[in-house]
C-alpha cells in the first residue's frame, strides 16, 4: 500500500485498462485539431463565365493535385452556385430532417467543396450525426465485414475460421498475411472456407496492389479495399500514388470484375507527417470528395489506422462519425471503420460501436476480428473473436441488426470439420500439400493458432509458391472440390464466379445474401422517418435474439421439478397441523415461504434447502435457542414471513426465509420493514452465514445485541446473473400464496428421518 | 437520366442469358458440370467490356454518374493485358519517369491499340497535372 500523500483511488484508476490509453492535447500548429483548425480555409467558390476560378480560398493556379482532381471530377459547377450559397446551418438541418430525401442532399453535396462539407457536418452533435447517417447510408440492410487471419498463416485454420465467419453472418471477409509471400495460400484457403455453409460471401486478400490484382484475376478474391487516398499532396506522394494512379487502379479492379473501395481516415496525414496544420475533418473531406471524383463505389473510412490517434483527441470519436457521414452523403458505400481497437477500455469500445449499431451501416466494421486478437494480422480490432458474444448481446439489447447472428456449437463444429476436410481435399487434389487427420483435428477444436498443430508460416510459403507457380485459378479449386465430393462447396464457388462475370457486385454497396445481390441500386436505403427504412423481419429478429444463455421458464422449472437436489436425500417439511403460539422464551421460529421445499428445493446460491434448515437450526441451538419451523401460506414476502414467524415465537424472535434463500430476522413488536437483520443477496449467502444468522436470532431471543452478520458484496451484477431465475422462481412462491391460509407447524424430514 | 436501365439489374437475376463471357458462354452455361467437363476456361471467368458498359448504364440510371464513368474506363481496360495494366499503373505513380513523355506515349498506345479513349484522356490529364506540380522527378 502506498504511503504517498494521495487519494488512493487515483492509483486504482491508473491500474484500470483505461489507464493505458493516452489522450492528446489540441494543438493545431502540430496537426492536432479535430473539427476546425485556424489553418483550414473558409468554404468558398468563385466561378466566372462558367469556369472555376478558386475553391476554398485557393486560386486555380495554386491548386495541388488533390484540388485539381476534386475541381475536375467532383465539383458539379451547376450545383455549386446553389449549394455554396446556402447557409451551412440550413444544410445541417436538412441532413436530420426526415422530410428532405437522401437524393436531394446527395445532389447538393456534388456542388460542395471540402471545406463546405466539413463546415456543415461540424454543426451536428454526435446524436444528430448518427441520425443523419441512418438516413444517408446507401444500402437498405446493414452488413458487416470480418478479418480472417492467423499468426501462422496456417491455411487449414484459415479455412475453418472463414467458414465460421460466414456462419456468423459476415458479408465480407478480409485476410492478410504475416509473411507477404503467403498471399496465394491465404487467398485459396479463405476462398475454400468461405464456400462452406451458406456461401456467397465477398472475399479479399489484402496485399500490395499488383499481387492483389493477380490474385483477384485468378478468382481468389472478389473485392479490394486497400486503395488508400490522402488529404494532402505530400502525404499522397509519400504514399507513392496520385489521385490519377488510384483512380486508374479502381478502374483496373473493375475491369477484372473485382469490387473496390478506397481507404481513407482521419489522422493518416498526421501519422505520415504531412498534415499542413489542417483539421482532421477538413483533410478527410478532401479525401472523400476525391473518392467520389474517382468513381469508386465506396470507401473504408472512419479513422482506420488513424482511429486510435483520432480517438485520443477531444471530440475525436464524434469526428470519426462525422467523416463516415460525409462518405455516405457523397453517395459512397461506407465500411465504417470500427476496426482498429481505439482503446484498452472495454467501456470505450462498447460505446464506440453503439451509434453504428443504432444507425446501421453498409459494413459496420471494416474488419471485425472474427479470430482472436493475437491471430489478427491487421492488429486487434475494435471487436474480436473474444467479444463476438458481447456484440451479439448488444444487437439483442437495442433490437438492432449489426449483421451477425448467433450460431450453435453443433453447427460451428460441423462447419469447421467440413471446411478443414474441404481444404485438405483441395490441397491434396492440386498436389499442394498433405493434411493429416491430426492437423485437421487440432484446428477444428482450436480457438486460436496457439492451440493448433498444423502448418507453419514457412510451410504455407511453399504452398503459396506452388499455387502461384502452377498458375492455379478458382476454376481448378472448383474442379478439385467437385472431384473430392465437395459438390455443394464447388457450387458455391462457381456461383461467385458467375457473379463476377455479371459485374452485379460492382454497384454501390453490393453484397450477396442467400444467393442474391443486394446493392444501393436494387435495395436502396429508403429511411424517411418512423416506420420506414430497414427493420428486422420477424424471422431475422428471432435469429438475432436467440443468443446463448437465455433461460426459458420451462428450463428453469425443469431444474426444480424433481423435488430433489442432485446428490442429496429427499427432503420435505411435513405439516403437523395449525401453527401454535409458542411460549418458551428461548424459542425462535423459522417461518418458511409457501414453495419452500414444496415446489422449490435450493437457494439461488445452490444450497439444498435441507442444508439451509439444518444450519439455521444448528445456529439457533448453538446460540442457546430452540428452533421451531412453521410454514407460512398467506405471504411470500420476506418481511412478513419474518414478522409472522416472530409473532408465533415464544421469544418474539423469528426468521423469515424464502426458498430462493433471502432471509430476515424479525421481532414481534417491530414494524414490518424495520427488521433486525436481512440477508438480501441470496446468491452470495453461504451456509456459514445461515448458521451465524441462526446464532444471532437466538442471541436476540436472549435479549442480547449480537454483531449483525454481514454478507460481503463485491459489486457483482447480481441482477444480471440471477434475476431471470429469481423472477421465474418467485412466481412459483406467489402462485402458492393463499391470503386466507393460516401458518402450519411442520417437521423436517431429512431423507426419511425427521429432525 | 434513363431510369429504365435500372430495371435490368441485377443482370445475374434479371437477364442471365444475355450476360456473356469472353468466349460467348452465358451465365446459365456456367454450371458446375460445364466446369468439370472443361467447357469453362479461365478466360470465361472474366467480365467483358460489354457487361461493364451495361453496369455503367445501370449506375448512371441510378444517379451515380461518377461510378458510371469509372465502369466505362474499366470497360476500356477489360481487354488490356495484365502486364500493360500494371506498367500503366506504374507510370502513373509519382516520380517514375523524368518527364511526361512516357505517360503520354502510353496514352497514345492505349487509344490506338485498345480504343481506350477515356483512359487515354485520363492519362493525358494526369500528365498535365504532374507537369504542373513537378511530379516528374525520380523517387528512386
Amino acid at each position: 500500500m502506498s504511503s504517498s500523500n494521495r487519494w488512493r483511488r487515483f492509483t486504482e484508476w491508473e491500474e484500470r485498462p483505461l489507464g493505458l490509453d493516452r489522450f492528446a492535447v489540441e494543438d493545431a500548429e502540430n496537426g492536432f485539431s479535430v473539427f476546425k483548425s485556424p489553418y483550414d480555409p473558409e468554404p468558398a467558390i468563385e466561378i466566372e463565365d462558367g469556369k472555376l476560378v478558386s475553391m476554398d480560398g485557393r486560386k486555380l493556379a495554386d491548386f495541388d493535385i488533390i484540388d485539381m482532381f476534386i475541381a475536375r471530377h467532383h465539383l458539379d459547377l451547376d450545383a455549386a452556385e446553389r449549394a455554396m450559397g446556402m447557409e451551412s446551418a440550413a444544410i445541417a438541418r436538412m441532413l436530420v430532417d426526415i422530410n428532405v430525401p437522401r437524393a436531394e442532399l446527395e445532389s447538393l453535396a456534388r456542388g460542395m467543396t471540402p471545406a463546405k462539407l466539413a463546415d456543415v457536418v461540424s454543426r451536428l452533435s454526435a446524436l444528430e450525426i448518427a441520425f443523419a447517417y441512418s438516413k444517408m447510408r446507401q444500402r437498405h440492410a446493414p452488413g458487416n465485414q470480418a478479418h480472417v487471419t492467423n499468426a501462422k498463416d496456417d491455411p487449414v485454420q484459415l479455412a475453418a475460421d472463414a467458414a465460421t465467419a460466414v456462419a456468423l453472418g459476415f458479408d465480407e471477409i478480409e485476410t492478410t498475411m504475416r509473411v507477404a509471400g503467403n498471399a496465394w495460400s491465404n487467398a485459396l484457403a479463405c476462398t475454400v472456407g468461405a464456400a462452406v455453409g451458406r456461401g456467397g460471401v465477398l472475399f479479399q486478400c489484402s496485399i500490395e496492389e499488383a499481387e492483389e490484382l493477380q490474385i483477384g484475376f485468378a478468382g481468389f478474391a472478389s473485392y479490394a479495399e486497400t486503395v488508400s487516398v490522402y488529404g494532402t499532396e505530400r502525404a499522397f506522394i509519400d504514399g507513392d500514388d496520385t489521385p490519377w494512379s488510384k483512380a486508374f487502379l479502381t478502374a483496373a479492379y473493375a475491369s477484372r470484375g473485382i469490387k473496390a473501395r478506397c481507404t481513407s481516415g482521419a489522422a493518416a496525414e498526421l501519422l505520415m507527417g504531412f498534415h499542413e496544420k489542417r483539421s482532421l475533418l477538413y483533410l478527410e473531406a478532401r479525401c472523400l470528395c476525391l473518392q467520389r471524383a474517382m468513381g469508386v463505389q465506396g470507401t473504408q473510412n472512419g479513422g482506420i489506422d488513424g482511429a486510435p490517434l483520432t480517438a485520443s483527441m477531444a471530440g475525436g470519436v464524434r469526428e470519426l462519425m462525422a467523416e463516415n457521414l460525409l462518405a455516405v452523403w457523397l453517395g459512397l458505400e461506407c465500411a465504417s471503420g470500427n476496426d482498429t481497437r481505439i482503446s484498452e477500455s472495454e467501456i470505450r469500445v462498447g460505446a464506440k460501436i453503439t451509434p453504428y449499431l443504432m444507425a446501421g451501416s453498409d459494413l459496420i466494421c471494416s474488419g471485425f476480428g472474427s479470430i482472436k486478437k493475437y491471430d489478427n494480422s491487421f492488429n486487434a480490432s475494435l471487436f474480436n473473436g473474444e467479444e463476438v458474444e458481447d456484440y451479439l448481446a448488444l444487437q439483442r439489447d437495442f433490437e438492432v441488426d449489426g449483421g451477425l447472428r448467433p450460431v450453435s456449437e453443433d453447427q460451428i463444429l460441423g462447419l469447421r470439420v467440413r471446411a478443414t476436410e474441404a481444404l485438405a481435399a483441395v490441397l491434396q487434389e492440386l498436389g499442394l500439400a498433405d493434411v493429416t487427420q491430426a492437423m485437421r483435428s487440432s484446428v477444428v477444436f482450436a480457438s486460436g493458432s496457439d492451440e493448433t498443430a498444423s502448418f507453419s508460416a514457412g510451410q504455407a510459403s511453399e504452398i503459396s509458391a506452388k499455387i502461384k507457380d502452377h498458375g492455379l485459378t478458382a476454376l481448378d479449386v472448383v474442379k478439385a472440390l467437385a472431384k473430392q465430393g465437395f459438390r455443394e462447396e464447388a457450387e458455391n464457388l462457381i456461383f461467385m464466379l458467375r457473379q463476377r462475370v455479371s459485374g452485379d457486385y460492382l454497384q454501390t454497396s453490393a453484397i450477396i445474401r442467400d444467393g442474391r445481390v443486394m446493392s444501393a441500386v436494387n435495395t436502396p436505403n429508403d429511411y424517411q422517418g418512423p416506420g420506414t427504412g430497414y427493420r428486422m423481419t420477424p424471422e431475422r429478429w428471432q435469429q438475432v435474439r436467440n443468443i446463448r444463455g437465455t433461460l426459458s421458464r420451462a428450463a428453469v422449472l425443469a431444474a426444480e421439478s424433481t423435488g430433489r437436489v442432485d446428490g442429496h436425500p429427499p427432503f420435505r417439511l411435513q405439516s403437523t397441523g395449525p401453527a401454535r403460539q409458542g411460549n418458551d422464551p428461548r424459542e425462535v421460529v423459522i417461518g418458511v415461504s409457501p414453495a419452500f421445499a414444496e415446489r422449490l428445493h435450493q437457494t439461488t446460491a445452490g444450497h439444498p434447502l435441507s442444508d439451509v434448515i439444518r444450519t439455521l437450526t444448528a445456529g439457533i441451538e448453538e446460540g442457546g435457542g430452540i428452533a421451531r419451523i412453521v410454514r407460512i401460506l398467506h405471504t411470500a414476502d420476506t418481511s412478513f414471513l419474518g414478522l409472522t414467524a416472530a409473532k408465533l415465537a415464544g421469544s418474539g424472535i423469528g426468521i423469515g426465509i424464502q426458498a430462493k434463500g433471502t432471509a430476515v430476522i424479525h421481532q414481534a413488536d417491530r414494524l414490518p420493514h424495520l427488521n433486525l437483520e436481512l440477508f438480501s443477496n441470496a446468491p452470495l449467502i453461504s451456509l456459514d452465514h445461515y448458521r451465524a444468522f441462526g446464532r444471532n436470532a437466538a442471541g436476540y431471543a436472549r435479549g442480547e445485541r449480537p454483531e449483525p452478520v454481514i454478507v460481503p458484496v463485491r459489486g457483482e451484477a447480481l441482477g444480471a446473473r440471477f434475476h431471470v431465475r429469481v423472477a421465474l422462481l418467485y412466481a412459483l412462491e406467489t402462485e402458492l400464496v393463499d391470503p386466507g391460509a393460516k401458518p402450519v407447524d411442520v417437521v423436517a424430514e431429512f431423507g426419511g428421518a425427521s429432525a | 437520366m434513363n431510369e429504365t436501365r435500372k430495371t435490368i439489374y441485377p443482370l445475374s437475376e434479371r437477364d442471365p442469358d444475355n450476360v456473356r463471357t469472353a468466349t460467348g458462354l452465358s451465365l446459365t452455361d456456367m454450371t458446375l458440370d460445364a466446369v468439370i467437363k472443361g467447357k469453362v476456361t479461365a478466360s470465361d471467368v472474366a467480365i467483358t467490356p460489354e457487361t461493364l458498359r451495361l453496369q455503367a448504364e445501370v449506375a448512371r440510371s441510378a444517379g451515380r454518374d461518377r461510378l458510371a464513368l469509372n465502369l466505362e474506363r474499366a470497360a476500356e481496360l477489360a481487354r488490356v493485358p495484365q502486364e500493360v495494366l500494371m506498367s500503366t499503373y506504374e507510370l502513373l505513380r509519382p516520380g517514375r519517369t523524368e518527364s511526361s513523355h512516357a505517360l503520354r506515349e502510353r496514352a497514345r498506345a492505349l487509344r490506338e491499340q485498345f480504343g481506350a479513349i477515356q483512359i487515354a484522356g485520363f492519362l493525358e490529364e494526369a500528365a498535365d497535372a504532374y507537369d504542373a506540380r513537378g511530379l516528374f522527378s525520380r523517387r528512386y
